[in-house]
């Protein structure tokens, strides 16, 4: 009974449209979650509230995975539902505060803002039938667009209810997480506690994809990407397929911002722009955009190298970030997880063949 | 007579509005017309352009030779940039706007590095003239006139010279065009030249009028994506039209609300367009 219920479960999160499947790929998953789950006692503090920093990034990047990889939309704006989920969360919790628990209703109200106006965009986008390349452009404009607006708000008149957007130098009084207790409020600072709470996000986040893309609505969101005139043939109604994913993706992005904005207690404008649009690109690209456990893994990896480069300071770090993405693209194509996948893939084949003869 | 004046200013808001948007938006129009990719480089071609025109005027080089210098330049580091990247990716337009997205990155964070957060700015040139009460810089009538002369211009090169009817032939029909003989190689690689001309001429005929940091490319973006947006794949038919109409509408908001309104203006504007006109202006008017 509980087996077949287990291996209705696996049936579930493995298909076509994710990598990884059987023993060998599930023991490894546990070996990475048990590590993840003991690391904080080896870690010191603050290496622990960087790795939180860290798994709020992945949410963000299994969005764009989502809808760049897997329906072949370049959404280039996703920063743009992370500003707004991160000031829904500034803006929220500074007026209400955190009595009864609210700050998780401010987080989740945040996402679902974020996602509110990724429908009314996408509405407009996909129901006019953009192209990929418009898309892309529209969706870059709009985040450049909300970070100017947002680096204007200096003025004191600038202001939701009680909090002041302060223009660029942007929020920075709300408070974290915090859940009401017997023994006084208990608060989430980037410590153990929350790394835990966001680590137990992300492997549902992460499971709940794995079902959503291995389900008939992954199947279509994949059969748009490969053909969209075939799969609109075959009866499918495109638009409504691409604006669910926009707004799954969106309400990631805003998961990521909100979780941001709680985890440091801070949000500011350049968090929409430019070079902070880029950065995703750049983690999925790299880790490979066409699998979600591959951008999840080069998400981590590259925020690593981006970190560790930092202390040459952050515009060496932001070179190297664009020289990796350049270089991606012209000779790995798939990302340095797929192709290294792949490689690895074709020895063990090699080696099973050569075993055989 | 109040009015009078008043409806003047409002035809300069208009003219500085027009010629923001057809200068940003016509190198990267030319080379999405024809390529079918968005450079997100396009800023920093501008940037390139703004730079080394200050360079030039600081080394005593008179202001018009030093934007003519500042748009070259543009164009050959746009050679290089076709000639070491996107001449691989033929064949993968949206990879290719990736790419130039990593090189955007990586030239802006560079010039911080080895340049430092601001150059000293050149003063705006050629004094200024008064209509009424309102008095106006000469150089904003400059910039309304170069951009004027740069889509004559466009339009004497696509249709009067052998190249211009070689670069249409191949943004119709590519493979016909190479079957005929034509190198479309070469065409493509002029091409990109061109837009990133284009855009060191934007970058160039702004310097005196902006503060040089790295990142200034990016405040020409948005309106560029716009106007191509818009606009569509066509320079004469697309841009030219698509720039009247939403400088309209940007000199309207901004003159309403200020410069920062007139930005959402064209962004609601443009995302309201494409709802009617998914193709831009150029595809409603070429329509068959």
């Amino acid at each position: 009974m509980t087996m077949n219920a287990v291996r209705r479960f696996f049936s579930l999160i493995e298909g076509p449209q994710t990598i990884g499947h059987g023993r060998p790929f599930w023991l490894g998953f546990a070996l990475v979650v048990a590590v993840a789950l003991v690391f904080p006692a080896f870690a010191d503090g603050y290496t622990v509230g960087n790795t939180v920093y860290f798994l709020n990034s992945v949410f963000i990047a299994l969005g764009l995975c989502l809808i760049w990889g897997y329906v072949g939309v370049l959404s280039f704006g996703q920063t743009a539902f992370f500003g707004i989920a991160g000031y829904s969360y500034a803006v929220l919790t500074i007026n209400v505060g955190t009595a009864y628990g609210f700050t998780f209703a401010a987080l989740a109200l945040s996402v679902l803002a974020a996602a509110l106006f990724a429908t009314i965009l996408g509405y407009f986008l996909f129901f006019s039938r953009i192209n990929g390349v418009f898309l892309g452009i529209v969706t870059l404009s709009v985040t450049l667009v909300l970070e100017r607006f947002m680096a204007q708000t200096s003025g004191p008149e600038w202001k939701i209810g009680t909090a002041r957007l302060n223009g660029t130098n942007g929020i920075n009084t709300m408070p974290p997480l915090t859940l009401p207790w017997s023994g006084g409020d208990f608060v989430f600072y980037p410590d153990p506690p929350l790394y835990y709470l966001v680590l137990a996000l992300l492997l549902i986040v992460y499971l709940c994809l794995r079902i959503l893309l291995n389900s008939r609505f992954g199947n279509v969101l994949v059969a748009i990407r490969e053909n969209p005139e075939r799969a609109e043939m075959l009866g499918y109604d495109i638009r409504k397929y691409q604006l669910g994913a926009f707004v799954i993706g969106a309400a990631l992005a805003g998961l990521s911002g909100a979780l941001y904005t709680a985890w440091g207690q801070y949000i500011t404008p350049s968090s929409m722009g430019m070079t902070a649009a880029a950065l995703p690109i750049v983690w999925v690209a790299v880790g490979g955009r066409s699998d979600i456990t591959a951008a999840a893994i080069g998400t981590f990896i590259v925020l690593a190298v981006f970190q560790a480069l930092t202390i040459y300071g952050n515009q060496y770090a932001l070179v190297v970030m664009g020289a990796l993405l350049v270089l991606t693209v012209l000779f790995m194509p798939d990302g340095l997880i797929l192709s290294g996948a792949a490689k690895l893939g074709r020895i063990t084949q090699t080696l099973r063949h050569r075993r055989s003869l | 007579m109040e009015t009078g004046y008043l409806a003047f200013a409002m035809v300069m808001q208009f003219a500085d509005a027009f010629a923001f948007l057809v200068l940003a938006a016509c190198g990267l129009a030319i080379v999405f017309g024809m390529m079918g990719i968005v450079n997100l480089a396009h800023g920093e071609f501008i940037m390139c352009g703004a730079y080394v025109t200050v360079a030039a005027v600081h080394a005593g080089v008179p202001l018009p030779l030093a934007i003519a210098i500042g748009a070259i330049a543009s164009a050959l580091a746009g050679m290089v940039v076709e000639f070491a990247c996107i001449r691989h990716l033929y064949g993968r337009p949206l990879d290719s706007i990736v790419l130039t997205w990593g090189i955007s990155l990586v030239v802006t964070q560079t010039t911080l590095i080895t340049l430092g957060s601001n150059m000293p700015s050149i003063g705006t040139p050629y004094g200024s003239f008064a209509v009424g009460p309102y008095s106006y810089s000469v150089y904003r009538l400059v910039l309304f006139g170069s951009a004027l002369a740069v889509l004559a211009g466009l339009y004497i090169v696509f249709n009067w010279t052998r190249f211009g009817i070689a670069a249409r032939a191949t943004m119709q029909v590519p493979h016909m065009a190479a079957a005929s003989g034509l190198d479309t190689r070469r065409i493509y690689s002029w091409t990109f030249a061109i837009g990133a001309g284009l855009a060191g001429l934007a970058g160039g005929l702004y310097a005196p009028t902006m503060t040089l940091v790295p990142t200034m490319g990016t405040s020409f973006m948005t309106e560029a994506f716009v106007t191509v947006v818009v606009g569509g794949a066509d320079v004469i038919l697309g841009t030219a039209p698509a720039a009247a109409i939403l400088a309209i509408i940007k000199a309207g908001m901004t003159y309403w609300k200020g410069q920062l309104f007139g930005q959402i203006g064209l962004l609601i504007a443009v995302i309201v367009v494409i709802r009617i006109l998914p193709k831009g202006i150029s595809g409603f008017l070429t329509r068959q």
